[in-house]
């Protein structure tokens, strides 16, 4: 019973959402947007849960005195700052992110540079994981390496200067050779999704279930 | 101002077509040179004025009014405006819009459906029936599993398993799920541990049950601590950054990508390649795989984080949808060589003088597209 109810669940409710993907008639036709709607209220109240692990993660690592516990403090001087001008902000404004509130000065002046400065990093790792891929070691390194600088030395104006058909062979390395691997690889990820949603609404897959 | 009835100025409106109703499309056609832009304006049938009803985009000529009522007939009018004159066109006769019990466009996707699902149960019946005929080659990614938490608990640190940035309702988040049990059961069997940061917290609580089942089910329902599977943040790359930390403080023996990432995947796998520990990745972003290929030791390749289920538990139903999911690529294959080889066929006899077969291509092209839409 424990299993069989929330089998039957997937199936019907699986079942329905593909009828509504070919029925636009009502009722069919708005459950795909009325879906997603339940789905956006779950998470809502499934976000308080969120929020109550993550504040009992902090405490925890505050009492135990962890190592870097005191990144803790950062956490909630930024979790009660977010939580007590964002009500603020609310109740001035029907849009906390409108320009001028104390929220979105905040949102602009810390949350944007941090993420950014954590976007920016990636240039970093894209050279030092270059740098391992491109190792010529073996003839599949070395058919890499060789793409890989026609590519990036025939996107730049450089590239058109030493050679003007390196542009070209670039566009064509890109367009052709990568297209066709990535393109088999979004097939093959496509039928395995629609395997696996098959799997689940037929209530073959029931690792979800635990 | 000069009112022009332009005779070549003409607009039409239909029911727009596969749609939920409460939609009419209106077109126009010979938009007068110089037009600035084109109002809209409707008559409901028995009201005796026009009310405003948009505007038309000059660029696509066409405008979907979905103010309507289904059943209530209207005539349109469109008005083009000048510099210092307008044209007006109106339709011939009213229209209604009503929702349609079929969208006609999506009948390719029917048709591929109805045949990919007959062929899955075909082999999923016929599984069932010789279990023992049924193959599945090697997943080094998941045979390294083993590998991976044993090192890591020889070594006396934690396993970190990453479930990705995509909701539950993702194919590759639920596949990351079987992966995490198979993880669960084996940290639970060598009595190490598992840290399960999580980006969706509808996600936290599934990969919680999850765990909790996989300990139990290895005979160590005590060691499973619910505290280490954790919510995180909501934001992309405060996500990677608290992963990193994790990372960096707790130095696990093992780490598993598995599910949808963004542009974060490569910042989590050079922190965890800079640590020294065993990676292995998984993910159905087509765009994220070459650095996951480039940073971690395993990577499982799009569709074979969808087998990760079959291969582990080797159950015959499962394997049979593989082997049909296989059938249905191969079917495809050919249909994509013989469409190259006909539009080559149809590109060479056009240029002789023979456009008939590109007709017929291009009519194939168009219905197989429309399921596109």
């Amino acid at each position: 019973m424990k299993k069989r109810v929330p089998l039957v669940i997937t199936f019907v409710t699986g079942f329905i959402v593909i009828i509504s993907f070919f029925i636009p008639h009502r009722p069919f036709g708005p459950l795909e947007t009325d879906t997603l709607i339940w789905y956006s209220i779950i998470l809502g109240f499934t976000l308080l849960i969120g929020v109550d692990s993550l504040v009992r993660l902090h405490v925890r690592q505050m009492r135990r005195r962890k190592a870097g516990w005191w990144y803790s403090i950062v956490f909630f001087a930024g979790f009660f700052y977010c939580l007590v001008i964002g009500i603020m902000s609310v109740i001035r404004t029907p849009n906390p992110f409108q320009p001028g509130t104390i929220f979105f000065y905040g949102y602009k002046t810390i949350l944007i540079p941090l993420q950014s400065t954590m976007f920016a990093l990636l240039a970093f790792f894209v050279a030092s994981a270059s740098y391992r891929a491109f190792r010529a070691r073996t003839l599949e390194a070395t058919l890499l390496l060789v793409a890989a600088v026609i590519v990036m030395i025939g996107r730049v104006p450089a590239g058109y200067k030493l050679w003007t058909r390196l542009p070209g062979i670039a566009n064509w390395i890109f367009n052709v050779l990568q297209m066709g691997a990535m393109r088999g690889i979004m097939i093959g990820v496509a039928l395995g999704a629609v395997a696996m949603s098959l799997r689940l609404i037929l209530g073959i897959e029931r690792t979800y279930l635990s | 101002m000069i009112l022009l009835l332009a005779l070549a100025f003409s607009i039409s409106a239909k029911d727009t077509p596969d749609d939920g109703g409460g939609s009419i499309t209106v077109n126009v056609y010979n938009i007068p040179e110089g037009t600035a832009r084109i109002e809209l304006s409707r008559l409901e049938k028995g009201d005796t004025l026009f009310k405003e009803a948009g505007l038309i985009s000059i660029f696509k000529g066409e405008c979907e009014d979905v103010s309507v009522i289904d059943g209530v007939e209207y005539l349109y009018r469109g008005k083009a405006i000048a510099k210092d004159t307008f044209y007006i066109a109106e339709i011939k006769g009213f229209v209604t819009s009503s929702p349609q019990w079929f969208n006609k466009s999506r009948t390719t996707v029917l048709i591929f459906l109805i045949l990919f699902g007959s062929v899955v149960l075909t082999y999923i019946q016929l599984a069932k029936k010789n279990p023992e005929g049924l193959f599945i080659r090697k997943l080094p990614a998941l045979d390294a599993i083993d590998e991976a938490v044993g090192r890591s608990t020889e070594m006396g640190k934690p396993v970190l398993f990453v479930p990705g940035l995509e909701a539950i309702t993702d194919a590759g988040t639920l596949a990351s799920l079987t992966i995490l049990e198979k993880v669960g059961k084996k940290v639970a069997e060598y009595g190490s541990r598992v840290i399960h940061p999580n980006f969706d917290p509808i996600v936290m609580t599934t990969a919680q049950e999850t765990l909790k089942t996989a300990f139990a089910e290895a005979g160590r329902p005590d060691a499973f601590n619910k505290d280490d599977v954790f919510y995180l943040t909501y934001e992309q790359f405060g996500f990677a950054a608290g992963v990193d930390g994790i990372m960096l403080r707790e130095r696990p023996g093992a780490i598993f990508l598995q599910g949808y990432f963004y542009a974060e995947s490569l910042i989590l796998a050079e922190t965890g390649y800079s640590i020294g520990a065993i990676q292995i990745a998984g993910t159905n972003a087509t765009t994220q795989l070459p650095f996951f290929v480039a940073a971690c030791d395993y990577v499982l390749l799009g569709e074979e984080m969808f087998a990760a289920s079959a291969y582990i538990s080797r159950e015959p139903r499962l394997l049979g949808s593989i082997k049909g999911s296989d059938l249905a690529k191969v079917v495809l294959l050919f249909m994509i060589g013989a469409g190259v080889i006909f539009g080559t066929i149809a590109g060479i006899a056009k240029q002789g003088g023979n456009p008939a077969y590109m007709q017929i291509f291009n009519k194939m092209l168009e219905f197989l597209a429309r399921g596109a839409k």
